[in-house]
């Protein structure tokens, strides 16, 4: 007799800690075969608050990490990650279709941008900061700093590259975040959860929900405590609702066509200006 | 208290070399034109109330033909100009401007209310260093960082305010050409002369007609300016209520926007600071142009142990303060900017009275005629009183106290804005650790209300989006990589 496969529960990823959602719903992924997948948890909007919370808690700890300590760990993320290419390969073959080929170039992307972003971390003050020379005895100089809290929808067609393409650039900077993953094709973001998990990132930096972008967007674009919001896989049809929601607090709201580039560190870092006196 | 031990002779700086005209046209494609309603209103000088002149409303229709003549401009002319021949335009305004500079600085105290002293020795020099900085910009841009051959955006709708009128607009005019928009810009309605004044200044340096456009007007133009089609990026200095509909108004037309908005600085005093240096920037945080300063250090955040010598010390200074006629170059102090800015502050003020907090101001004359309010101070301000959360945008000063440095911070950072905040201290790591901790996109350690076309100055949080000034002024402008 052939041995039965022990089948994986997806659950949320928040604080660090794997919970089913509060709501107790659940909702059905079938594979790019029409064939039943899983049950991953329904987020609700609680679920997204909790989120939020752990979010903030984590942002003075993350951010006053050193910029070289934040890169180990993303590097770190990058090894762990590679440990499991099998894994995600295997997920996304059953929720996109597709070659195993095909597959396999979307994790190694997805594992070298967590490198590329890893090298990021302690080089993009040098880059966007400034000493400027102004017309009078003070020293003066600019540096970038993260955001603060940052929401995330990402891409809903590349389920593990769209993915890392928005969170990596966010926490290289020091921001913490809220993540909707794809709805339809959810799991490479659990299991990447599971990578994150055990990889030293502080419980809260990330935190990553499964469910109806449309019911949990226009929560993420009116929280008061959320700085900034990606919305990369956002339909376009709700983009402007979105963005009135975000005014409220005049979030820094963006949408981005490249999964590699500083300017997606840069839209979600403030820029501060300190001056002194120069004088014996 | 003392008395004031200083007695000054008057010391007015002459009205003659302005010549206002009894009636204002808009400036649309190079030449002055008459707004298609004819409608007209009155600007005066709020330190006497006397009509100064009259300034045209511009309609929808004027703001089509501004934006239009703008659009005109940047496919003709200035989007295909080398950046090279950009600069010397720029050049060229900064020279007229510093040529002209006393005529502006008599014209900006005679519409705003402000001292002499300020639109002579502050608004009108920086604002004439902003052109010359920004001249050598347009022909660097490829070196700026911001990607290879970056482009601008195209037609530029500018909204100023009235606190630093010609100032604002060389923030928001410079940097545009610089970088190879052509603008259109409105004003705030009580403060249009020097923005006037400035269009004869395109007029001598010859720029191309339609590159500058300016527009007068109340919030009626402004808002048909943000909602015009042909208008590609907005630049908005003002409150944050407006900014907040500016938001939304552009969530829908998908426009792209810079929000320079309101503020709330924290100024804080730790007990090992430099006593007589730090009274100096707490009067200059919160009296300097009436307190008419978005990044006013209006909250005084002191530590307990020293607040009672300091408050000495501070009370003593503002008897000090001579308030009066904004053309005399001894005042220190001048006019409110209008009587709607006058009730703002008062209301805000008796919010004070009635929720416990001790009003004090010293003995001061003012005059009759016209929108005045006297340096104050409040203490025993608690972070829910209202005037420790509003902007009340006037020579109001609230005082808080701490005992540790994590709560000052607290305190500094309880708030929604994060445009500024100040920091006295004689310990450079203190200063470090504090300048971090502070969420604000200015921060003036052992100084306060610095400025510099060379420094970039923004806010966090819901004082806006974007910096001006400095390369990052520059990015705004310009379509990014993203």
């Amino acid at each position: 007799m052939s041995r039965i496969d022990i089948k994986k529960t997806y659950k949320l990823f928040i604080g660090g800690q794997f919970p089913r959602s509060e709501s107790g719903r659940s909702y059905e992924i079938k594979g790019a075969n029409g064939k039943f997948i899983a049950n991953p948890a329904l987020a609700s909007r609680k679920d997204l608050r909790d989120s939020v919370t752990s979010a903030k808690s984590a942002l003075s700890g993350w951010s006053s990490a050193t910029a070289f300590n934040r890169g180990q760990i993303l590097y770190r993320i990058a090894e762990i990650m590679e440990g499991r290419r099998d894994q995600f390969v295997t997920e996304i073959i059953a929720l996109e279709g597709g070659s195993a080929k095909v597959a396999n170039t979307q994790v190694e992307q997805a594992i070298d941008l967590w490198v590329w972003y890893a090298g990021w971390c302690d080089k993009i003050s040098t880059i966007a900061g400034a000493t400027n020379p102004i017309a009078g005895p003070y020293y003066n100089f600019t540096t970038p700093e993260e955001l603060g809290v940052v929401g995330i929808i990402a891409d809903q067609k590349d389920s593990l590259l769209g993915l890392v393409a928005a969170i990596a650039p966010v926490v290289a900077t020091g921001n913490t975040a809220v993540v909707i993953a794809s709805e339809k094709r959810p799991l490479p973001a659990i299991t990447l959860s599971e990578a994150l998990a055990t990889s030293d990132l502080p419980a809260g930096v990330l935190n990553i929900l499964t469910g109806k972008v449309s019911e949990l967007a226009p929560w993420l674009a009116s929280h008061m405590e959320i700085d900034g919001l990606d919305i990369s896989g956002v339909d376009p049809k709700i983009e402007s609702e979105l963005r009135i929601a975000g005014a409220e607090n005049l979030k820094r709201i963006h949408r981005f066509n490249k999964s590699q580039s500083p300017q997606r560190m840069l839209a979600f870092m403030e820029a501060k200006t300190v001056w002194h006196p120069i004088g014996v | 208290m003392d008395k004031n031990p200083f007695e000054y002779a008057p010391a007015p700086e002459s009205r003659a070399l302005v010549s206002i005209k009894g009636q204002y046209g808009l400036f649309i494609n190079g030449a002055w034109v008459e707004p298609k309603t004819k409608d007209k209103f009155s600007t005066i000088n709020p330190a006497n109330e006397e009509v100064l002149s009259k300034i045209s409303q511009a309609s929808d229709s004027d703001v089509d033909r501004a934006v239009k003549a703008a659009r005109a401009a940047y496919l003709k002319t200035w989007s295909k100009m080398p950046g090279k021949e950009r600069g010397k335009y720029l050049f060229r305004i900064a020279r007229i401007m510093q040529e002209r500079a006393r005529e502006f600085a008599v014209l900006e105290t005679l519409d705003n209310g402000k001292p002499i002293r300020e639109s002579r020795d502050v608004d009108v020099p920086l604002a004439a260093a902003h052109f010359f900085y920004h001249a050598g910009w347009a022909d660097k841009l490829d070196h700026a960082g911001l990607g290879i051959n970056p482009k601008p955006h195209g037609v530029v709708g500018q909204i100023i305010p009235w606190n630093f009128p010609l100032l604002m607009l060389a923030w928001k005019i410079a940097p545009a050409l610089a970088t190879g928009n052509t603008v259109v810009l409105k004003p705030a309605e009580t403060t249009s002369l020097t923005a006037l004044l400035f269009a004869e200044v395109c007029q001598q340096a010859e720029l191309p007609a339609g590159v500058v456009n300016i527009i007068t007007g109340d919030g009626a133009t402004g808002a048909a300016l943000v909602n015009h089609p042909g208008i590609d990026k907005i630049a908005f200095t003002g409150s944050t209520e407006v900014g907040k509909l500016i938001a939304r108004s552009i969530a829908i037309s998908g426009k792209s926007a810079t929000l320079e908005l309101g503020g709330k600085a924290a100024n804080i005093v730790f007990e090992d600071a430099p006593i007589d240096e730090a009274v100096e920037g707490i009067v200059n945080g919160i009296f300097f142009n009436q307190g008419h300063v978005c990044c006013a250090g209006s909250r005084l955040i002191v530590q307990e142990n020293i607040y009672d010598d300091l408050l000495v010390k501070l009370k003593r200074r503002m008897s000090l303060i001579r308030v009066g006629d904004p053309l005399d170059k001894n005042t220190d102090l001048g006019a409110i900017n209008s009587a709607a800015q006058l009730a703002k502050i008062k209301e805000l003020s008796a919010s004070g009275d009635t929720e416990g907090a001790f009003r004090w101001s010293p003995d001061c004359q003012l005059p009759s005629k016209g929108f005045w309010f006297a340096p104050t101070i409040f203490t025993g301000v608690t972070q829910s009183h209202r005037i420790a959360r509003e902007e009340i945008f006037g020579p109001v000063l609230s005082v808080l106290t701490f005992r540790t440095p994590q709560e000052a911070i607290e305190k500094a950072n309880n708030t929604p804005y994060g445009l500024s905040a100040g920091i006295w201290s004689e310990k450079g790591s203190r200063i470090l650790w504090a300048s971090k901790a502070l969420k604000a996109g200015v921060i003036w350690a052992n100084t306060f209300n610095k400025f510099d076309p060379a420094s970039p100055f923004g806010g966090y949080k819901e004082s806006g989006w974007g910096r001006e000034g400095g390369r990052h002024g520059l990015a705004p402008y310009l379509k990014g990589a993203k």
